[in-house]
Order: C-alpha cells, then sequence, then structure tokens
C-alpha cells in the first residue's frame, strides 16, 4: 500500500467526528433503501430491466446518441461534444464567456466535480455559486465532495452551523436545520436572480425527445437553470436513455436506492430554450456530452460500470467507505464505484490501493440498482496492476514463493510444519499478541496460536 | 457395474489450508460429521491451497496454475465437500471463470464446481443430515461469512442445522450479514481499515449477550476472536462442524488444546 493512501486512511480513522457525520448519514440511507426494497415486489425483476435497459444503450451508445442530437438540436439546443474533461471545461467557459457571464450558478453534478469545471471557472475569473444547500457548505469549507449524493455527508450539522454562523452575511439563531436553511436560502437567493449563466448535470438524457433530466429534493436546479439567460448542461454520455419510458424505469430504481423516496421532491424534464409564449426558461440552451473515458471503459473491459445510475447506495453499504469516508479514496468519485472508475480516470499507478483496500465481500454488488459486478470490476484491477509490476515486490516476491510450495503438497507439508513450529515460539497462552511479517494484524488483534501438528499431519497418523 | 451412489457417496474432503495449518479440530469435525451423514470420505493427500490467495492478489497464472492441480486432484470423487465458503466460492464460481469457455479445462473446472459443496450446505441440503443427541448448553450468535452468503446461498442452512443443537439458543446480531472486515491478505496490508471494520462487528457481537461465536469459515473466525481476546471478550468462537460434531465443548479458537 502506498504511503499516501496509508496517511489519508488512518487520519480518516483517527477523525470521530467524522465516523460520526458518515454513520448518521449512511444509517438513514440505508434504513430507508431496505425499507423502500421491502415495500417493493418487483424490485428484482426492476433492477433485471435496468441493466438491460442501460446495457442496450451502452450496445448501441452511436445510434442513441445521434438520435439525441438530432432531437435535441430540434428542441432548439446547441450540443457539443468534448472528448477530454479539458475540452468539457473549455467549450463551457468558453459558453460562459460569450454570454458575458460574471457569475454562474451551478446545481451539483458530479460530472461536473469529474471534469474539474469548480477549478476551471475560478481560474477562468467567473464566481461560482452552488446551490445545492450541501455543495453550498462544500464550497465555503472550501473542500471536495465526500459522496456523490450527499457531497458535504463528512460535515456534522453541529459543524454546519458554525461554518454559517462564520461565513452569512444575516445567519439568524441557526437554532434548527430550518433555520440553516433559511440562512443559506437569504445568502443565496439574490445571487441565483443575479447570475448568467446556469450550469447543471444530467440524471438522463432522452434520446427520443432531447429532453434533459435532473433530480434534486431541493428545487435548485430548476432555480439554477430557468432564471439565467444560459442553460448550460454538462453530462456524461452514458446517460442516455431511449425514451421516457425507461428513464421512468430507471428513476424508480435510482431514488429508491439512494434515499429510500418513490420519487425526488423535484423531476424535471429540461427541454430546449424559452419558446415564445413560455413565462420563463433560459434564452439559450447548451448541452456538453462529455466521454472523457467513457469508450475507453468500453473497450478496457468496463462496460458493466457505464449503467451506473450514481445512486451512492454502493458507497452507503461499503464496510470500508464507512470507515475512512470519502476523502480518503483521493479521486471524485468515492466507495466502491468510485474505487472501479478512479483508475480509469487518475491512472492506475497512483491508484492501485482502491481496488485492494477491499474485501471483497460483495455487498456493493447485492445493492446496486443495475446490478453492476463490482467486485468482479476491481479484481480486473487488480489482474492488471499484477501485470503491470505494480504490487509491493515483497507481495510479489512472496506469492511466488508460495506458488511454488502449494504446487508441491511434500514441500508444502514441510513449509507448514516449519510455519507452525516459528509461530508457536511466539504464542503465549494459545494467543500470539505480536508476531513479524503479521505486524498489521497484531497491532490490533491477536492472533491464535496454530496447531501442534497439521490436519494432514495428523491424519496420516490415523492411517487414513 | 459401479454400487449405487445414492447409497454412500465417495466425498473427497478438502479441509483448506487454514483449516490444516491452524485449526485441525475443523477438519475431524467435518470428517465425522460427514461420516455421521452417510459418505464415505477420502482426504486426498496432494491438497493443498485452493489458490485464492493468488487469485485475490491479481495473479490470474499462479491462480490458474493451482486451480489446475486442485481439479485434477479432486476430478475423481462423487463430490467434493470444503469447510469454508470461501473456498468453496473459489472452486464453485471462480475455477470456471478462470478458463475460456470451450476449453478443456473450462469444461473439466464447470464438472467440478457442479460437484462441490460447502460443508453445511452439502449436510443440510444434499444429505439432509440432521444433528441427533448433540448438546451444547449455551448462547450462540452466528455470522453470515461474505462468499458462503452471498455467492453460494449459506444463510438457512447453518441455522437449521444449529437448531438441532440440545440446549443451544441461537440470537441474531445485528449486522449478521455485514463483512467482519478479514478479506485474506487485506486484514494485513489495510490493518487500521480492516480493524476498525471488525470493531464494529465484535460491537454487535458483544451486544447479543451470546457467550459463543460460531461462523463456517476460520478466516473470519480468526478475526472476530483475535479482536475479541484483544478486547478482553469472554465470547469464544468456534466453526459451527465443531459444534455439530460434539466438539463444542472443546478448546476454542485460541485456546490451548
Ligand atoms: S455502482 Fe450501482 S450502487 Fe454504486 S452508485 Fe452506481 S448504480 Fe449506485
Amino acid at each position: 500500500m502506498t504511503a499516501a493512501f496509508t496517511a489519508r486512511t488512518e487520519q480518516a480513522i483517527g477523525d470521530r467526528t467524522l465516523k460520526l457525520a458518515i454513520d448518521r448519514t449512511t444509517g438513514t440511507a440505508r434504513a430507508k433503501r431496505a425499507a423502500a426494497v421491502a415495500d417493493w415486489p418487483g424490485f428484482e425483476q426492476a433492477r433485471e430491466l435496468g441493466r438491460d435497459i442501460k446495457d442496450h444503450v451502452i450496445a448501441h451508445l452511436g445510434h442513441y446518441l445521434a438520435e439525441f442530437e438530432r432531437n435535441a438540436i430540434a428542441s432548439g439546443a446547441k450540443v457539443h461534444w468534448a472528448r477530454t474533461a479539458e475540452e468539457a471545461c473549455d467549450i463551457t467557459i468558453r459558453l460562459c464567456r460569450s454570454a458575458g457571464a460574471r457569475s454562474v450558478t451551478r446545481a451539483k453534478s458530479m460530472l461536473g466535480e469529474e471534469i474539474g469545471l469548480p477549478h476551471a471557472l475560478a481560474a477562468a475569473g467567473i464566481e461560482r455559486v452552488e446551490t445545492d444547500l450541501a455543495e453550498h457548505v462544500v464550497q465555503l469549507a472550501g473542500d471536495r465532495p465526500s459522496h456523490i449524493v450527499w457531497p458535504a455527508l463528512h460535515k456534522t450539522r453541529e459543524q454546519v452551523r458554525e461554518m454559517f454562523a462564520r461565513e452569512h452575511a444575516d445567519p439568524g439563531p441557526l437554532d434548527s436545520v430550518e433555520a440553516m436553511v433559511g440562512s443559506a436560502r437569504r445568502q443565496l437567493r439574490m445571487k441565483f436572480m443575479a447570475a448568467d449563466v446556469g450550469i447543471s448535470g444530467a440524471n438522463f438524457l432522452v434520446a427520443d425527445s432531447g429532453a434533459v433530466c435532473t433530480v434534486t429534493n431541493e428545487g435548485n436546479a430548476e432555480l439554477t437553470t430557468t432564471p439565467p439567460r444560459v442553460h448550460i448542461v454538462t453530462a456524461g454520455i452514458e446517460k442516455l436513455v431511449p425514451s421516457m419510458a425507461h428513464a421512468t424505469v430507471l428513476l424508480r430504481l435510482l431514488v429508491r436506492s439512494a434515499t429510500g423516496a418513490e420519487l425526488t421532491q423535484y423531476t424535471t424534464f429540461h427541454c430546449g430554450p424559452k419558446r415564445p409564449g413560455d413565462a420563463d426558461g433560459p434564452d439559450e440552451f447548451h448541452i456538453v456530452l462529455v466521454d472523457n473515458g467513457r469508450t475507453r471503459m468500453l473497450r478496457e473491459g468496463l462496460a458493466e460500470m457505464l449503467r451506473c445510475l450514481r445512486c451512492g447506495a454502493c458507497l452507503n453499504h461499503c464496510v470500508v467507505y464507512r470507515q475512512i469516508g470519502g476523502h480518503a479514496y483521493g479521486g471524485t468519485y468515492p466507495g466502491p464505484m468510485g474505487a472501479v472508475l478512479t483508475p480509469l480516470l487518475d491512472g492506475l499507478p497512483a491508484t492501485q490501493d482502491l481496488p485492494r483496500a477491499c474485501t471483497l465481500n460483495g455487498q456493493c454488488a447485492e445493492v446496486c440498482p443495475v446490478k453492476i459486478p463490482l467486485p468482479k470490476l476491481l479484481r480486473g484491477w487488480r489482474d492488471r496492476s499484477w501485470r503491470e509490476g505494480l504490487p509491493p515486490r515483497t507481495e510479489v516476491f512472496g506469492i511466488g514463493v508460495w506458488r511454488f510450495v502449494a504446487a508441491r503438497p511434500a514441500l508444502y507439508r514441510l513449509a507448514t510444519r516449519l510455519a507452525l513450529r516459528s509461530m508457536r515460539l511466539f504464542a503465549r497462552g494459545g494467543w500470539i499478541r505480536s508476531m513479524p511479517f503479521a505486524r498489521g494484524w497484531t497491532a490490533h488483534r491477536d492472533f491464535p496460536g496454530p496447531a501442534r501438528r497439521s490436519f494432514m499431519e495428523q491424519i496420516r497418523g490415523r492411517g487414513r | 457395474m459401479s454400487e449405487p451412489k445414492r447409497a454412500a457417496p465417495r466425498v473427497a474432503l478438502f479441509v483448506t489450508c487454514l483449516v490444516d495449518a491452524m485449526r485441525p479440530r475443523v477438519g475431524f469435525a467435518a470428517l465425522a460429521l460427514l461420516e455421521a451423514a452417510g459418505c464415505r470420505v477420502e482426504i486426498p493427500r496432494g491438497q493443498t491451497c485452493c489458490g485464492q490467495p493468488a487469485l485475490h492478489a491479481g495473479d490470474r497464472d499462479g491462480g490458474a496454475a493451482l486451480a489446475k492441480r486442485t481439479i485434477a486432484l479432486f476430478e475423481p470423487y462423487d463430490a467434493v465437500v470444503i469447510p469454508s465458503g470461501s473456498c468453496a466460492k473459489t472452486v464453485c464460481v471462480e475455477y470456471p471463470e478462470m478458463f475460456p469457455a470451450g476449453s478443456e479445462w473450462r469444461a473439466r473446472a464447470e464438472a467440478l464446481a457442479a460437484k462441490t459443496f460447502e460443508l453445511l450446505t452439502y449436510l443440510a441440503d444434499v444429505r439432509r443430515w440432521r444433528p441427533e443427541g448433540v448438546a451444547l448448553r449455551g448462547k450462540a450468535t452466528y455470522h453470515d461469512s461474505c462468499a458462503g452468503l452471498r455467492e453460494l446461498g449459506v444463510k438457512r442452512q447453518p441455522r437449521a442445522l444449529l437448531a438441532g443443537v440440545a440446549g443451544l439458543e441461537v440470537v441474531e446480531m445485528e449486522g449478521a450479514e455485514t463483512c467482519c472486515g478479514f478479506g485474506g491478505t487485506f486484514a494485513v496490508e489495510y490493518a487500521a481499515i480492516s480493524n476498525a471494520i471488525v470493531t464494529e462487528k465484535t460491537a454487535s457481537i458483544d451486544a447479543t449477550g451470546a457467550e459463543l461465536l460460531l461462523g463456517g469459515d476460520l478466516g473470519c473466525l480468526m478475526n472476530m476472536a483475535g479482536r475479541l481476546h484483544r478486547e478482553g471478550s469472554r465470547v469464544r468462537a468456534f466453526h459451527v462442524a465443531e459444534v455439530l460434531a460434539g466438539m463444542g465443548e472443546g478448546p476454542a479458537i485460541g485456546e490451548e488444546e
């Protein structure tokens, strides 16, 4: 394991406030999801349908992208294509500049984080106003999101209260969650209305209508996309669905898996700019379709990962995520889905810990609403790490020796006998409290002293 | 013609590398149980390890080499029984996936997978064996190890079998299906994370008030037992097979023989 990852995980594990914050939010999410799933007898069939819809689109990506583009243009939208994160940011900044934007509002979008849009806007000198409450918290704290559904999951409400009292112009009493929301609203409302450009992501891109679907619980996407003159959508190309009917199947899966609710408070299908006679809406509607590694995933055995709805269930159920939180992963996306995506986005050598720091317990795949075989994909990265010679040399050497011995039973028995004998030297009253080569174990746990003689040795004595 | 198989299947016991070295009692318990369930049990001498450590590290070649020798060693038997959900999963699920479809080794791996069973499942579902005259006084809680639970459907079998042990009360812990944080080399390489996970597990074990922790995978049991012991807990850990074989009065994991 790399020193940087060790440092991040140890810091996270030592932070009891972080643990409290993680347990509160993921605990509620797990309980609510479990209740929603228990109330939905067709859940299993819906998962299969969801998986099949996504797989179909992924297998015919070119077809649906062309159809989406055609219909989006027909609805009055302008469609832009970005191969990389840089291209996506460049296009977005260019659109902001040509709109004369000094300030933009942004509705939470993980793709925006993935392509580094907050940073790009800052570099371009454009003020960014986050409209999602949790993203506002993250922005005030100068942080990064630590969860794909609750970006500020790592902050307790007590910490948020302190920060609002310090940073908001008119915080008021802040003695309840409502009061805190009220303070944020007073802080942000005027900026919402004054923004020149609103930037959102997309939960679905509907091919047969060219519509862009966003889901939120705060209505902030609508505030981001309706008042400003220009609305820019940045979306990964895997967000495509053939039609509205397909979108609704996936919506049900997404929302129940994320929060346990039947539907988000706000589910909006944005379809082109303001038309003559419309009461409101943007004058310009731009859609930036982003690849950024997605077609590479198709080629590199990660096609199943393109099904991901970004529901966060795999994070909430992951025993590792629940101990270390999102920041320790070091990438845009944390948890099991992040451990699959980050090596692709940031390169395997720097991120090889992510697929390895996993017990392969399979709970992530068990809860994933589109049945992504996350452990299998993580193991694909481990195989590749091995082929590329990335694991620690001691491990490669150790496995090599063990392999040689395990293929030769007589040698294996001898090695077992010697290992047992030397391990027993460390045992006191049955237990080993400290042992070389297993310090990681014995730092926290006792190790049961081994048998005097192995099973195979004993059985031979019994003439079997 | 061979004698009818239904009468007494010729069963190979694959004890696993961990049981072999760390806790032979589980192997003897498995042997006794299979015999009680009417099997002719053999213990192939050449057995070592299923290859999971190599596979989990990403060493596909090493894994395949060990898979091939394991397949060749065990394929002559009517059934192969393993007292571990994790190792049984390697044979049943991973071996076939290692070889290209249509290849000879794929066919052999699939044939072996079809007759390989986790011990408790084999006893309960295939042999329809129930404990008789087995007693153990006490309160126990059972941990569902991940690979057995999610890949092989080991869930109700251990509980049903334990229900047949006179005097034994089994209470469910909070999050019985949550991983204990073992994960093989994970427990050593990412020790701090592993420890944080197992510490939550031991808290829910302790909260049941059980005196015994039972499970079907020695690796997970050693992890939980080791943490419990470090914490000074009085909970003692056994493999379910030991309890079913009437060996639950003896030394628990970590106690001197
Ligand atoms: S991988 Fe599955 S569970 Fe995880 S965020 Fe994506 S859709 Fe949700």
